[in-house]
């Protein structure tokens, strides 16, 4: 392995692969801020230009790259227009945003690096030490498995309702449920609720919903809150962490770098289950005052999803390296990619190519560290964002918005969709109902669903919950992620 | 506040420079056609996508195109960028969509409202063949034993693939079946929501033999961890010259998934023809060979009256099978 490590460092340390790999990573943390172009649309614009380059190493860490360089620009419109432009930061922004509306937005973002960091770390050792073995364990997960992961993210659920907004937050599950039925799901060859409409054959878009739940939302109430954004304290520029700060997150960190790692490894879970699961766990494990801080600019709440779900990208490389099986989209187009330059991922890939195989992993980690260096002094220009007075900020919010519905599809009636969610969106901001388990209900809804009926189809009914006990595991985890914060409540009365 | 504006700018500026990428101008003797716009009715880095952009990059960069531009236009599983091409017609003269074996099948069942009669057929410029594709672990090693662990288990024999059930991974399976005389409506057909995760789930043993690409599974077969057991082409495929055709097993059955172009109705006779033999003189380029061999894609060309009848003859078996296992 030594040896491996030596070769692949010398193949992304030179002059040509690190230029390459900082070009990729800043074009990948540019554009990744744009919501609507998240990390696969990315990488998809730039494979012409990696094929054009010939060396199959300098190609993959370009895109690589990109890929981190896009994850890592993705939270920045979480956290400060609550904009979510992929799944994966979705929770990002259940604490990053409310940070930001504190005038900590440069702390958020910092704090948001540094857990990046951390997570691509992690997962670039996990891969490199585990990445054999681990190709066995991603195959013991079945459709019943990946259904009950399913449920227990949907249980977390309780986590992000506030004092008294249980029934509200369920509520609102139900709600993103029933809207995760409309359209073709995988498992039936008609479309379902669309009522004819066929720009809702393939069901509602995950972008426009988001912009229409998070985003739309918060720029109506940025209208109607006297004050500008970045008007508390002036120390929106500072980034600086307190002792008392890095020893809180640092456990956090370690724990949801490795639980994000391992999700990331299942094909088809990926980075959006391993940022929910780990704002999950992390609030329930937190003492008790900490915990009603979640929701309202928790460091720690922060700093759990963004380690995840960098953990989860990596920990997605494995099937891609040593099954030769794309888990996700975006690994899908890299696995296109691989194929186009020549190298076939699998098995035989750290026999025959060990020089790419390895040059990946190295450029994991330098990607990594550019990307902390080269955000790092960027984050005070960035964060002053919201330090444009209110007049300017709420046109380039709603911009922004629209530009992200629109550019994914290149089709207008999302942004009719935008609109008419956003009015729903507002109005149920107003009534004080909480947005976030809608999205989550949404996002999960759909894959929870497939599963279980692939799982019936298999076990000829739904004996597989006995018959299989890691999925009998996973559902008793999930119904003590409800029982548990309920009696918690009860004992503290 | 500048730098910020600055910074916005040069933003907007990199992603429209990125968007257009890939059209560079070359120009020599021989060009057929100024520009060519393709519509491409998924998102970015899919397969029609790789199909339309690729077929671009040949067509540019061996000068019988000027410049080739792309919009991707997703909605409906397809079914918007087909409404858009007949709703906008006379002012689409310039563009091309491009489609595949999903037109047949959705125009079928009635999920679009049109169907490729109702577009200017251009012509089918490539071709995957499908196969079914067991485990490297799997004691089934061709369609006799796959057939026989079938007949003893018809329901504990389930068939997976990466379409809905009544999409195209599943039609193959049931054609497959149909033609080695048992019934198509026997098949338990386990739908996955792409061929990627279908694939794990064969490797984890979930279902017993997949449905899937031909060319999705030459890789990981020549990687030794999975076999090919039949392939719906007439003869064996160079790329993988061991996989026997489900022929040669007695089973009568080829199937090809096509891709090619279509215009908007209503074209003029000079622009087809154009376009025609732009894309008849493509195979012959250098170019053309790069892009196909680097996408492991199959030549197999029809042009203009020869599509109609090889949609037509595809339509007609499709539709059967479908009426069979009660999807029409």
């Amino acid at each position: 392995m030594l040896e491996g490590i030596l070769i692949g460092l010398q193949t992304a340390l030179s002059l040509q692969n690190l230029l390459v790999v900082i070009g990729g990573c800043l074009i990948g943390t540019f554009i990744g801020m744009l919501p609507g172009l998240g990390p696969m649309s990315i990488i998809a614009i730039m494979i012409p230009v990696a094929i054009t380059m010939g060396d199959p190493s300098a190609a993959l860490i370009l895109l690589a790259g990109v890929y981190y360089g896009a994850i890592f620009g993705g939270s920045t419109s979480s956290i400060l227009l609550n904009a979510p432009g992929v799944a994966g930061t979705v929770a990002s922004s259940f604490d990053g945003y409310p940070m930001a509306r504190q005038g900590k937005a440069g702390k958020a973002l910092t704090i948001a690096a540094i857990a990046s960091f951390a997570g691509g770390t992690i997962g670039a050792i996990l891969l490199m030490i585990f990445a054999p073995m681990l190709s066995t364990v991603a195959l013991l997960f079945h459709s019943p498995e990946y259904f009950a992961l399913m449920v227990v993210g949907l249980s977390a659920i309780a986590a992000f309702a506030g004092p008294g907004q249980v029934s509200k937050a369920l509520l609102m599950t139900t709600l993103g449920l029933i809207m995760a039925t409309v359209g073709e799901g995988a498992l039936f060859n008609l479309p379902r609720f669309t009522g004819g409409i066929m720009d809702l054959q393939s069901g509602f878009g995950f972008i426009t919903l988001a912009m229409a739940m998070f985003a739309l939302p918060e720029a109506v109430f940025l209208i109607l809150k006297p004050k500008n954004l970045g008007d508390d304290g002036g120390e929106i520029k500072d980034l600086r962490i307190t002792r008392a700060e890095a020893r809180a997150i640092t456990p956090v960190i370690g724990r949801q770098s490795i639980q994000g790692f391992f999700i990331g490894v299942l094909p088809g879970a990926g980075a959006t289950i391993a940022s929910f699961l780990g704002y999950a766990v992390e609030r329930n494990i937190a003492p008790k005052h900490e915990q009603d801080e979640f929701g309202k600019g928790s460091i720690k709440g922060l700093a759990a999803p963004e380690s995840a779900n960098n953990a989860a990208c990596t920990g997605s490389f494995v099937p891609l390296l040593t099954l030769g099986i794309p888990g996700s989209g975006t690994t899908a187009i890299l696995l296109g990619a691989l194929i186009a330059l020549n190298v076939t991922p699998g098995p035989r890939l750290m026999i025959d190519d060990p020089q790419i195989f390895w040059a990946v992993i190295m450029s994991m980690f330098i990607g990594n560290l550019v990307l902390l260096i080269l955000n790092l002094p960027l984050i005070p220009y960035i964060a002053k964002l919201l330090a444009i007075p209110r007049n300017f900020l709420i046109p380039f919010i709603l911009f922004f918005t629209l530009m992200g519905a629109y550019i994914g599809q290149n089709n207008a009636t999302e942004l009719l969709m935008l609109v008419g969610f956003g009015i729903c969106g507002i109005a149920l901001k107003f009534a004080n109902y909480p947005l976030p388990p809608l999205l989550i209900g949404f996002i999960l809804g759909g894959m929870m669903e497939d599963n279980f009926s692939r799982s019936m189809q298999l076990y000829g009914g739904v004996s597989f919950i006995l018959e299989r006990p890691m999925t009998l595991g996973l559902l008793i985890i999930a119904a003590g992620l409800i029982i548990v914060p309920v009696l918690r409540t009860r004992l503290a009365r | 506040m500048t730098t910020f504006k600055m910074g916005r700018r040069a933003l907007i500026a990199a992603t429209a420079a990125t968007f257009a990428f890939g059209a560079p101008a070359f120009a020599d003797g021989h060009k057929i056609l100024d520009e060519i716009h393709f519509i491409i009715p998924g998102g970015a880095g899919g397969g029609w996508d790789g199909t339309a952009r690729g077929t671009g990059e040949a067509l540019t960069e061996s000068g019988l195109v000027g410049t080739a531009s792309y919009e991707n236009m997703s909605g409906g599983g397809g079914g918007v960028a087909i409404g858009y091409m007949i709703e906008n017609a006379e002012s689409l003269e310039g563009a091309l969509m491009v489609n595949s074996t999903p037109i047949v099948i959705r125009s079928l069942t009635g999920v679009f409202p049109h169907n490729f009669r109702d577009l200017t057929l251009v012509s089918g410029t490539i071709g995957d063949y499908a196969a079914i594709v067991v485990g490297k672990d799997s004691p089934l090693n061709n369609m006799e034993d796959l057939l026989a662990a079938y007949d003893a288990d018809p329901s504990g024999t389930p068939f997976g693939g990466g379409s809905v059930p009544g999409g195209m991974d599943h039609l193959v399976a049931a054609m497959v079946m149909e033609a080695s005389g048992r019934d198509a409506l026997g098949v338990n057909y386990i739908p996955y929501d792409a061929g990627g995760t279908a694939m794990a789930a064969l490797l984890s043993g979930e279902i017993a033999a997949l449905s899937t690409g031909f060319s999705e599974a030459v890789d990981l077969s020549n990687a030794g961890e999975v076999k090919i057991i039949g392939v719906t082409a007439s003869e064996r495929v160079d790329a993988a010259p061991d996989a026997m055709t489900m022929m040669e097993q007695g089973i009568d059955t080829t199937f090809v998934n096509w891709r090619g172009f279509f215009g908007a109705p209503g074209m003029s006779e000079e622009k087809l023809t154009q376009y025609q033999s732009a894309i008849t003189a493509m195979y012959d380029t250098p170019e053309w060979e790069t892009v196909r061999a680097r996408n492991g894609w199959v030549n197999i060309h029809n042009s203009g009256d020869e599509f109609r009848s090889f949609l037509e003859e595809q339509e007609t078996v499709i539709g059967d099978l479908m009426k069979k296992l009660g999807f029409l």
